[in-house]
């Protein structure tokens, strides 16, 4: 019998040799292998949602702007350049002269007249139309109130010219036209597969797909992985340096972390919560903290009546050690988060503070009627199921129960139902976060306005209000960051969202990936990356 | 055998419809729905997400409508994933993940019974004692330990085989194949070593023996028939089991099978995907089990005379 045992591990090992690392040869050929998470739910600007979908579509289709691989103010994509009018509500832009389709049609004004058309009808179902609320009659078309689209503030002048009329001032507009919503579509190709509210069309496969982007559709095998080739008809393509990306969709962080070690990616989506302060104090060259506009936060239900109270509110969050969680508990490069809008957002420096002082703590709960913590009732903790967040929620458990002298219970949930109890506001606490849109602190400050589905809290206040208001309608940034930053202070001292720390992106990178600059979106546009043996 | 056959397949039909019908009701009872998002959709949005899948009918009118369209053979639409029908996305992944399984199974059979057989043979030896060790070590141990300790030592250590993926690298299919095999490799092991022994002190066999056969006739022309009739019956399930437990290899490994879908699907709240796979699971199920029943009954002429 030891002659089978003995033939059957000769088979194995013979069937084996010591692999050329694939590194290796994308090296030679351009190829970038990238590690991307879940897989992306679709490729239709217009319906995609999610960060997977946004790395993929960034290489696929281009919008009139391009985030700054290095931070700071857009640069051009289709449009070359453009005018605004003195009162900040009239943009004129101007196309590439070349701008092509991938299928080799031009590329023309009309074709963004009507790819915004299509996100603003209804029945698409799309869930980002109000990325374009900010062009005048935009929101009433949406909601059906107009019905004539020439109505809507945008109209080609001609072949190659845009002219965006808004509503208000918006100085951060060129910012939000880098975000995939905002993005041409292929009118005649969309119309070959369905209507212009299909959202169900068979467009995004490969081989129907068409758009505008430096790289084109080659294949998109579900769970797999996807591959974007250059694309000779995109107006910049001298540009681009990479022949091919490849996209893998892996759910697992161990499952990356070990295709990464064995050589089979060169940059991946995260790195496993357990392995990061590991590779931090190893120095792992290749392991990356950047900076990203994201605040990890606590949600309050102010309808309850025991948060209704600032005071608790207050008291909650300055019973909370933000440095102890950040030092000992997450451990990756976060930083306490002291205001809802990153620090140095576009500029922007939130003049707020959040002490950690758990004497104050008490006090503040007494004032509010709860003296050393009596008769406080139970608070729960809601949080969707993930070691990260449960090892935080029984940070800040202990740190209310031992600073407030309360009793703090911890309820996780599936995902789902973890979305489900939030809208439905079946919550006291609940655990949350927001990654910024675009770069500029109204991307975070809008959504606790009171009637913005994603403020959940139950919370008002009518000077925050005016405060917002006042700040949408001024082409003046200067006086537009003073209100909000007045309307920050009010959103701290009223404390409806309790802020944790701010994110920080994590991940590993191949040392011969060049041109891959951190920046606040962790938007990295191909046409600057290339790869170079280090 | 034909009539069996048949007779089979017609209760097969009324065991589907109870398992879609207490599916289909069972995922609109649990929280949250397919288009919950961290980013709440608006509700004129939501509103017409809902009209577009029919989730604004009442939902015995869309349990109507499914089980119209899913006796023409329509799964209908992915929620999750638009553009994409659930049978495009059943058929997309069930290739591999029948390959995977058709490579585990032949790997679990191979070295299941050859372990087995061989224990059975050499009873009370180290050659019976070190493999059912092995089996019971194999049993015990979970797929989502055993997956990453091969991958660290084939893939990170030796670095003899690419650590994951599915017919993208030489070699990819190596240690998925085996990981899953595994636990159903130790099944078979014991499985087989019981059979066998019982067989081998049959009256047939003690009459082969004083004929003079040689103990490798004895045991490959005259035992093994008889001694491997509990694998046998266990195939059936454990291919569908193969099939439908694949999921935790297919994380591991990264490898795009069915196994994966499925059980997103039930996470996204996805549920003409949910609906769709678990119909297809269950058909193959009671197609395997039909099949395995089938064998014995042909390999067994004494449980054929029964039914």
């Amino acid at each position: 019998m030891k002659k089978y045992y003995i033939c059957f591990l000769c088979i194995t090992v013979l069937s084996c040799s010591q692999q050329e690392p694939l590194l290796d040869t994308a090296l030679d050929n351009q190829i970038l292998h990238w590690g991307n998470g879940s897989e992306p739910q679709s490729l239709d600007p217009h319906i995609a949602t999610g960060v997977p979908e946004h790395h993929v579509l960034i290489a696929l289709c281009e919008g009139l702007t391009i985030t700054n691989p290095k931070g700071g103010d857009n640069l051009p994509g289709v449009a070359q350049a453009w005018d605004i009018s003195d009162d900040g509500l009239i943009y004129t832009f101007f196309l590439q002269p070349n701008a092509k389709w991938s299928n080799g049609d031009d590329l023309v004004a009309e074709d963004f007249v009507w790819s915004w058309k299509r996100i603003l009808t209804a029945s698409l179902g799309s869930q980002y139309p109000d990325m374009l609320y900010y062009l005048k009659n935009a929101e009433e078309y949406h909601a059906g109130k107009i019905q004539d689209f020439s109505e809507v503030g945008v109209e080609a002048i001609d072949a190659k010219t845009l002219k965006v009329t808004l509503r208000a001032p918006t100085p951060f507009f060129t910012k939000l036209l880098s975000h995939y919503s905002t993005w041409p579509v292929h009118k005649k190709t969309i119309l070959n597969f369905g209507e212009i509210d299909n959202r169900n069309g068979e467009w995004t496969r490969p081989g129907n797909f068409v758009c505008n982007g430096p790289m084109k559709l080659k294949s998109w095998e579900l769970n797999k992985k996807i591959i974007v080739d250059k694309n000779p008809m995109y107006w910049d393509y001298k540009q681009v340096q990479l022949n091919e990306i490849h996209y893998y969709p892996i759910v697992n962080e161990s499952t990356e972390d070990r295709m990464f070690r064995a050589g089979q990616l060169h940059v991946t989506n995260v790195v496993p919560l357990e392995k990061c302060p590991v590779y931090l104090e190893q120095n792992n060259p290749n392991l990356r903290v950047d900076p990203y506009m994201g605040t990890y936060f606590y949600r309050t239900n102010t309808t309850i009546d025991s948060l209704n109270n600032k005071k608790v509110r207050k008291a909650l969050a300055y019973a909370i050690d933000r440095k102890m969680i950040v030092d000992n508990v997450s451990k990756c490069g976060q930083q306490p988060a002291y205001s809802f809008t990153p620090p140095g957002s576009a500029g922007y420096e939130p003049n707020t503070e959040i002490p950690y002082d758990p004497e104050l703590a008490k006090q503040l709960l007494a004032e509010a009627g709860y003296e050393n913590g009596v008769n406080f009732p139970v608070l729960e903790i809601l949080f969707n199921t993930q070691e990260g967040h449960r090892k935080i929620a029984l940070a800040i458990q202990q740190m209310w129960q031992e600073n407030l002298n309360i009793n703090v219970e911890l309820v996780n949930q599936d995902w789902k139902v973890y979305l489900s109890r939030e809208r439905i506001g079946d919550f006291q606490i609940s655990r949350a976060g927001w990654i910024g849109d675009y770069v500029d602190p109204n991307t975070f400050l809008d959504t606790l306005r009171a009637n913005r589905g994603n403020n959940k809290t139950g919370w008002t206040n009518d000077t925050y209000e005016t405060l917002m208001q006042k700040a949408n309608s001024t082409n003046d940034n200067a006086l537009r960051y003073d209100l909000l930053g007045q309307a920050e202070k009010i959103l701290i001292d009223e404390m409806p969202i309790i802020p944790i720390y701010t994110y920080v992106r994590q991940y590993q990178i191949s040392s011969d990936v060049k041109g891959w600059h951190p920046n606040f979106l962790d938007h990295h546009h191909p046409k600057f990356v290339y790869l170079e043996r280090d | 055998m034909l009539s069996i056959f048949f007779r089979r397949l017609l209760i097969a039909v009324p065991v589907i419809i109870i398992v879609t019908t207490i599916t289909f009701f069972l995922i609109r009872l649990a929280p949250g729905g397919p288009f919950d998002a961290d980013k709440v959709v608006p509700p004129e949005v939501l509103k017409n997400l809902n009209a577009t899948y029919n989730l604004d009918a009442p939902v015995l009118v869309q349990y109507k409508d499914y089980m119209i369209n899913l006796a023409q053979g329509d799964f209908g639409p992915s929620f999750r994933y638009p553009g994409r029908s659930v049978t495009e996305m059943i058929f997309t992944g069930l290739p591999t993940t029948f390959e995977l399984a058709f490579y585990a199974i032949l790997i679990a059979i191979f070295i299941g019974i050859l372990s087995g057989v061989t224990a059975a043979v050499k009873r009370n030896t180290s050659l019976d004692y070190i493999p059912m060790t092995i089996a019971m070590i194999g049993i015990c141990m979970p797929t989502f330990l055993l997956g990453p300790i091969l991958v660290l030592i084939f893939g990170i250590y030796l670095e003899v085989l690419p650590v994951s993926g599915w017919g993208s690298l030489p070699g990819d299919k190596i240690l998925p194949s085996i990981t899953l095999g595994a636990a159903y490799a130790a099944y078979i092991a014991r499985l087989s070593r019981g059979g066998m022994l019982e067989t081998l002190n049959q009256d047939y066999i003690r009459t082969a023996r004083a004929k003079g056969l040689s103990e490798f006739r004895v045991v490959f022309n005259h035992a093994l028939r008889g001694g491997l009739i509990p694998v046998v019956s266990f195939l059936g399930p454990a291919m569908a089991g193969l099939i439908g437990g694949s999921f935790v290899v297919e994380t591991i490994f990264q490898i795009p099978g069915l196994g994966r879908f499925y059980v997103e699907a039930a996470f996204n709240r996805d549920y003409t995907m949910i609906l769709g796979t678990t119909i297809f699971f269950s058909v193959l199920i009671i197609l395997f089990n039909l099949l395995s029943d089938l064998m014995v009954l042909l390999m067994n002429p004494q449980a054929r005379d029964n039914t």
